[in-house]
């Protein structure tokens, strides 16, 4: 079979293209560096059989950041065809990488993508004259709308190795006279876009839009969250399964040890989904009832603010901060990735260029950033005593952002290069991409969640009869009780917390805790240590000497932040 | 008159005449499109030497304070 490179810019769409040539699904964002990794899919013409590769986007063959050696050094293996995709209204720069792909001497297609956006741009290109300077063939496309791509799937089965060569020296004087030969330019105004688009990156008009922004996020992803639970779960939840289970219930004798398994304890006679622990209640209610409309609402609002090119934006803005924890603004991303869920979180640490910046992101994101699960939990248990207890806990977990960012900055040695990215043009996101990308995740999340959640809740039932919880609760009591100040049921939580943060923060409901333990319980169960899926993630991209120092500071902390939490509240 | 962009003020722009630094920083910057003989418009600077903002041609670009003292350009 013969394999296909897709190679280009970062944030040139071809993710997009992907997924046009062959149905696979991959999420698509407008930012540079949002495939970190390759992914492989498949098309056929006439009846042969190609695999295709999406690469990380590079500038050039020479690599600067870790996505970009990757994809640099799959260009080493076996590769038949190149399709390399680059933006049209970036000629100049885009052709820097095509000049140098050319020597390779690989068949080749060209692919000139946003072509709809040169109009616009009053950018006029030859098309014909570049094929003939470049000997391969050149295809416009529009990788939205999918203009081209059948053009593109026909030469695809006629690339050309071109014989175009050029002193490596003289390289970018080659690009300037390609371009004066193809391209013409015509002035035009500034457009709507370009003019917001610069509002948001200056300071004093940057920070208020940002705020608002953030504002505006949170609040909406609480409206769709809350009105799903509310208006969709619940009744779902109480008016058609609890009937269900309780003829389940009633058939099984309502006790026994299969009952408690898959139902858990009855109360008053009914079922507390929140309570009862079973695999049908509980572990069905923690994820769908209770989690999936909040991790739906978030992705809705994340994929809006990353299509529509806000968070390199965002990026510049925080940039001067970031430094004090020694990341720069493009750290911001793995964070707002992290409250979906810390495991894409800590593969985009990718576009980060050195290794201590990719430890002092990973760590705190790990440490402080509660996903969006375990944040759904949080506000079902700290409800109880409204608003005041849900900020207690975000605020202690923003102070430990920042200061363990500081302290990591100042005790872990390393180079950290400033910020140097290019700021996408704000696009309208397109509804149906957007879709596609929050159903690919929530797909994802149900996936990884669902088995782990069961498992936890399996587990809760099976450690507690047989009396290991309370055995461990024992052997631990001096710190759980002692230094956090919890009561010593709590330390089951703590347990599950390595398997499920959600199912964790739903053991603590029925502890009967003060404000002042759920906010210890809830700081510490977000700190303590990333929870399974996570931890494996982090091993892979850090390593292991590298994890085992992130983990030492993930327990020290939690350890420092619970017991002053105790002594001050 | 020749100075770094950082000197440049928002609005205003240049011919960039110099890239001081190493090859790394010079192969680095011309990746994005930033050579001698190109315009750049500066967009904005942060305050505390923060980011500088820049166009050039079609694109714009987030660089660094310290980046952004080594490229040279003509006013």
């Amino acid at each position: 079979m013969k394999n296909i490179y897709l190679v280009g810019n970062p944030n040139v769409g071809k993710s997009v293209i992907f997924n046009r040539l062959t149905g696979t699904d991959v999420i698509v964002s407008n930012y540079p560096g949002t495939t970190v990794e390759f992914t492989k899919g498949y098309m056929r013409i006439k009846k042969e059989k190609f695999g295709v590769i999406d690469a990380p986007g590079i500038y050039t063959l020479n690599p600067t950041s870790k996505a970009e050696k990757i994809a640099a050094k799959m260009l080493q293996g076996k590769v038949d065809l190149i399709v390399n995709i680059i933006d049209a209204t970036n000629l100049e720069r885009n052709l820097n990488l095509t000049l140098q792909l050319l020597k390779k001497r690989i068949p080749m297609v060209l692919v000139l993508n946003f072509w709809d956006e040169t109009k616009h741009a009053g950018i006029d290109i030859n098309l014909g004259k570049l094929e003939k300077i470049l000997g391969i063939p050149c295809i416009s496309t529009c990788g939205i709308t999918g203009e081209g791509i059948k053009e593109l799937v026909e030469k695809i089965s006629q690339p050309k190795v071109s014989h175009y060569d050029y002193l490596e020296e003289d390289r970018w004087s080659e690009i300037g006279s390609i371009i004066e030969n193809v391209q013409k330019v015509t002035y035009r105004h500034h457009t709507f876009w370009e003019k917001l688009g610069d509002a948001s990156v200056k300071t004093f008009s940057g920070i208020p839009i940002a705020l608002v922004i953030l504002f505006l996020s949170f609040k909406l992803i609480r409206f769709i969250g809350e009105g799903l639970i509310v208006y969709v779960f619940e009744p779902i939840f109480e008016k058609f399964w609890a009937p269900l289970i309780l003829k389940l219930s009633g058939f099984l004798g309502s006790g026994g040890i299969l009952h408690d398994i898959l139902i858990g304890k009855l109360k008053d006679g009914g079922i507390d989904f929140g309570e009862s622990f079973g695999l049908l209640t509980t572990g069905f209610f923690v994820p769908f009832g209770a989690v999936l409309p909040y991790v739906f609402a978030f992705y809705i609002v994340l994929s809006f603010l990353e299509d529509s090119g806000y968070l390199p934006r965002l990026a510049v803005l925080v940039d001067t901060f970031m430094h004090k924890f020694g990341l720069h603004g493009l750290a911001i991303i793995p964070m707002m990735l992290g409250f979906g869920c810390n495991v894409p979180a800590a593969l985009s640490t990718r576009i980060m260029e050195t290794r201590r910046e990719r430890f002092i992101a990973a760590t705190l994101m790990a440490i402080a950033i509660p996903c969006m699960a375990q944040i759904a939990m949080i506000a079902g248990l700290a409800g109880k005593y409204g608003a005041k207890a849900f900020g207690m806990i975000f605020a202690t977990l923003f102070f430990v952002w920042v200061f363990v960012g500081f302290l990591m900055k100042r005790f872990i040695s390393g180079e950290s290069p400033e910020i140097f990215t290019e700021i996408p043009p704000y696009r309208l996101p397109y509804f149906k991409g957007l879709l596609k990308k929050v159903w690919i995740r929530v797909k994802w999340f149900l996936k990884e969640a669902i088995p782990f959640v069961l498992l936890g809740v399996f587990l809760v039932n099976i450690l507690y009869t047989l009396g290991i919880i309370q055995w461990i609760g024992k052997f631990t009591a001096p710190i759980v009780t002692g230094i956090l100040g919890l009561p010593r049921e709590a330390v089951g939580a703590l347990v599950v917390g390595f398997l499920r943060k959600d199912v964790a923060v739903g053991m603590l409901a029925p502890l009967d805790l003060t404000l002042k333990q759920v906010v210890i319980a809830c700081v510490v169960l977000a700190m303590y240590f990333p929870c399974v899926a996570t931890f494996a993630t982090l091993l892979r991209e850090l390593g292991l000497i590298d994890m085992i120092k992130s983990a030492l500071v993930m327990v020290f902390s939690t350890l420092i932040v619970g017991s002053i939490l105790n002594l001050i509240l | 008159m020749v100075v770094d962009i950082t000197r440049l003020k928002t609005g205003e722009s240049g011919i960039v005449a110099r890239i001081g630094g190493g090859y790394g920083l010079t192969s680095r910057v011309q990746n994005l499109g930033i050579r001698v003989g190109k315009r750049i418009n500066k967009v904005s600077s942060h305050f505390g030497q923060g980011p500088q903002i820049i166009r050039i041609d079609n694109t714009q670009i987030a660089l660094g304070y310290g980046m952004a003292k080594r490229i040279m350009v003509e006013t």
